[in-house]
């Protein structure tokens, strides 16, 4: 055994507070060193040099490196030693920066910290063996789901390139949050303009299916081989026969259903299509509503439908599929409180609107085609006001986040309004405004200078009524005053929230959520596309609110992670996994219990120790599916007979590491 | 007060004083069992942030906690280590789905161990750690040496004192 010890500087990060020298002079002493040295800087080129020269020249076949942490430059050391012949995963790292030299004031006992933490290292070393990654195909097809623009987009994009994808959206038809929206920030394009046309490209390209009013049930599997579980739920609408004629719309006799398309604005009927530019253009017929199937009676929509497409005796089924990566595409929803949103009325004055509601008001395909009108009434408003932060920034009754774009739709609702309206009155209650993307801020300044509005600076405490018209009550935190503005109708501009089952989605993925259960990234800076498991990727607001730039940037990201890993000819797997003695494994099946990947199985060999010539006696033993596992070494934990050992952490290397710290640390103690 | 007597207080007072000065500066060796994922990058993060904490502790790096079989806390302790700590992910937070939730029973069954085996349990810290809690670490291994500090160097294994029935 040839050990090498190469301690790093990091320029004054680890000299200042650790006597390096002294490290060095330590680590010549400890077993099975041949060869110690320091560099101001390991990780540079010269500095791997260093590495590489002292491997050859003094024939070392295993290497510590006391410098940061080997979550930082593991993978550099690994490949320099590689580059120089040796196993990558003869290298071990001492970490005698960021839990040591960083942590400690200039001390002898921060250098013998330092000199402990490389003899540990030392001791793990000497125990480490060549490790190789085995080579895993890859199903070179992609599951995203959510059919919002984030997930339109980034089926486009991977379909574009090359690769099949599956579409999965949880509702009748694909469009998400943007089909409902009228115009969009900062340029006033027209919404449905620049969305349907994409909506007609999924359905229309040859490598993307579409799978509507369809819901994932299970993830199993790993990056390029993921086995899903689809529910698809059953339309009661052939769709292979179906020509979208829309005549079962018209003649359904359940008109009053509230339309979730249009936020209760509108109504729809117990057959449906969310809106007229669905895709795919086709009904489903809601279960829960349907005259025929609450009461058998019925039947207008088979009788009236000219091609036979009606079935009411479709089944859900259920599809397993197997994918290559996931894109996680699934959105928001608005915060809908109205108990928390008591003081301004919500749910109780028919004239205080979401911001939603608003959006369907005004979009021409919405309830009034497009005319803003009162709920109440039907009255064209003469004033309105919009509140900013309604669960935003209020930690007491909604969310403590900014929900990113409110303050962009309150100017451009504000703008739409008196554009639509000329004489109309609008007030904008706001904390403060951000408006903080490519042309946003010019757009507000628009929306006040040219538009009108009244921006009043402060939070509005109660909306009451007064006549047919509302009061709200606030104050003027510019001027100081309070402050109560007689108004038409109220809009309130809801913070975005995660769906309620977003939480379930994350478990049966396996990928975690923050306090607030958006989908976490991998790193908030440097890896926000990507999740903790390999494979699983991010677009769009399931992970935070995103205005369409940036969730369309993000899909675009998402999909070129895919596009990635799929031109990639193999996967490798973990190299450290766990594999399992045969020879003293019992078959007690603890491990199989306890592994949360579902990688281990029980298997029946010949017992050699039993079995003679003439009579082959059988047993059970665990066996582990390399590619499935993960390493996190619980089976090892677990084992009863030490038979599950995890690679590159086996109980002899960590006991050998306790081992010799102690015979060094606490030496000389009794 | 005669002058003596107040020459004895001071002595008293100046000795007193150096023990407890003694007490403060002797560094226990206590050996920190950390996953990779949250505690690991938690003790990262107080370095990154420049935390400072005492000089006590020496970390071994798991990928879980899930992974720390309770005969490692065993022999640190024949060992003769002041203190172990076994840090994980909050529950939920576990890269590899539950590990941390096998660690928790094993650390349950481990303490009722070390009671029944007269080995100091209270020298036994186990804690959720995340990534983003690098303070926390800081404030964890600051506390938890005081505390060790207080108990004084482990001095091996205790034998219950036999009891009648």
């Amino acid at each position: 055994m040839r050990i090498g010890v190469f301690v790093c500087w990091c320029g004054s990060n680890i000299a200042k507070t650790v006597d390096v020298e002294k490290v060095v002079e330590a680590a010549r002493e400890m077993p099975g060193v041949v060869y110690a040295t320091d560099y101001k800087y390991m990780c540079s080129e010269p500095g791997q040099n260093i590495i590489q020269d002292a491997i050859k020249e003094h024939k070392l076949d295993r290497i510590v490196v006391a410098s940061c942490s080997p979550r930082l430059h593991e993978p550099t050391f690994q490949r320099c030693v590689e580059a120089a012949g040796l196993n990558p995963y003869m290298v071990e790292m001492a970490n005698i920066r960021e839990q040591c030299s960083w942590v400690h004031d200039r001390t002898p006992e921060a250098t013998q910290h330092a000199i402990d933490l490389v003899r540990m290292a030392v001791a793990k070393v000497a125990k480490n063996e060549p490790l190789t990654r085995s080579r895993l195909g890859i199903t070179r097809k992609a599951l995203v789901i959510g059919g919002g623009v984030a997930g339109i987009q980034a089926a486009l994009d991977i379909a574009d390139a090359g690769y099949p994808v599956v579409l999965v959206e949880r509702t009748p038809s694909i469009g998400g949050h943007m089909a409902q929206y009228d115009k969009t920030f900062p340029t006033l394009d027209c919404a449905a303009c620049i969305l349907t046309p994409k909506m007609v490209d999924c359905a229309s390209h040859p490598l993307i299916e579409i799978w509507s009013y369809s819901e994932v049930e299970e993830v199993n599997g790993f990056v390029g081989n993921f086995e899903v579980k689809v529910r698809r739920r059953a339309k009661s609408v052939d769709e292979s026969k179906c020509t979208g004629c829309g005549l079962c719309l018209e003649k359904c006799p359940v008109k009053d259903i509230p339309s979730e398309f249009d936020e209760g604005t509108g109504t729809r009927r117990a057959i449906y299509r969310p809106f007229p530019q669905s895709v795919p253009n086709k009904p489903v017929i809601d279960r829960d509503h349907c005259r025929y199937f609450q009461t058998g009676k019925c039947g207008v929509c088979q009788k009236i439908c000219p091609v036979g497409a009606i079935d009411y005796e479709q089944q859900d089924q259920v599809v397993t599929e197997k994918f290559g990566a996931i894109v996680v595409a699934t959105g928001f929803d608005v915060w809908r409180d109205e108990r928390a949103m008591a003081q301004f009325g919500y749910g109780k004055y028919p004239d205080v609107i979401s911001s939603l509601q608003f959006e369907r008001l005004m979009n021409a395909s919405g309830p009034t085609d497009g005319k803003i009108v009162r709920p109440s009434d039907g009255k064209t408003p003469r004033s309105i006001a919009f509140i900013s932060c309604v669960g935003s920034r209020d930690e007491e009754h909604g969310y403590p986040y900014c929900s990113k774009v409110c303050c962009m739709y309150n100017a451009k609702q504000a703008l739409l309004a008196k554009d639509k309206l000329h004489d109309v009155q609008t007030y904008v209650f706001y904390m403060d405004i951000r408006a903080n993307g490519k042309g946003y801020e010019e757009f507000v300044r628009r929306t006040i200078e040219e538009y009108g509005a009244n921006y009043i600076r402060g939070r509005v405490s109660r909306v009451y009524p007064d006549g047919d018209q509302l009061v709200v009550k606030g104050a003027d935190t510019l001027l100081g005053r309070p402050l109560e503005v007689r108004v038409d109708l109220v809009v309130l501009a809801t913070a975005m929230k995660p769906h309620d089952d977003a939480k379930e989605l994350a478990r049966k993925l396996g990928i975690s959520t923050d306090q607030y259960d958006w989908f976490s990234e991998a790193h908030p800076k440097l890896r926000p596309v990507e999740v903790l498991t390999d494979g699983i990727y991010l677009a769009g607001a399931c992970q935070y609110p995103k205005d369409i730039p940036d969730t369309v940037a993000q899909a675009s990201g998402a999909a070129s992670k895919v596009v990635g890993l799929f031109s990639k000819e193999a996967i490798l797997s973990e190299a450290m996994t766990a594999y399992v003695n045969e020879d003293t494994c019992v078959g007690c099946g603890l491990c199989v219990e306890v592994c949360p990947f579902g990688a281990i199985e029980l298997v029946e060999v010949v017992d050699r120790e039993k079995s003679t010539r003439d009579n082959q006696v059988m047993k059970k033993v665990a066996r582990v599916n390399e590619g499935v596992c993960k390493g996190c070494g619980t089976c090892a934990a677990a084992c009863r007979s030490g038979s599950a050992r995890l690679r590159g952490f086996d109980t002899k290397q960590i006991l050998a590491e306790i081992d010799a710290l102690a015979d060094a640390a606490l030496a000389g103690r009794q | 007060m005669s002058e003596d007597a107040v020459l004895v207080e001071e002595k008293a007072e100046l000795e007193s004083s150096e023990s407890t000065q003694q007490e403060r500066t002797w560094q226990p060796i206590i050996l920190g069992i950390l996953c990779n994922w949250c505690s690991y990058a938690g003790a990262d993060l107080a370095g990154t942030s420049r935390l400072q904490y005492p000089e006590s502790i020496r970390i071994i790096r798991v990928p879980c906690s899930g992974r720390v079989d309770p005969a490692f806390v065993l022999k640190a302790f024949r060992k003769g280590f002041d203190g172990v700590m076994v840090l994980g992910c909050h529950p939920g937070d576990c890269h590899y789905a539950k590990g941390n939730y096998y660690a928790r029973r094993r650390i349950t069954l481990l303490q009722d161990l070390l009671k029944a085996l007269g080995l100091p349990e209270e020298r036994f810290h186990f804690e959720w750690v995340s990534a983003s809690e690098g303070n926390r670490f800081a404030e964890l291994v600051q506390e938890f040496t005081e505390k060790i500090r207080r108990l004084g160097p482990f001095k091996g294994v205790v034998t219950p004192e036999k009891k009648t029935l």
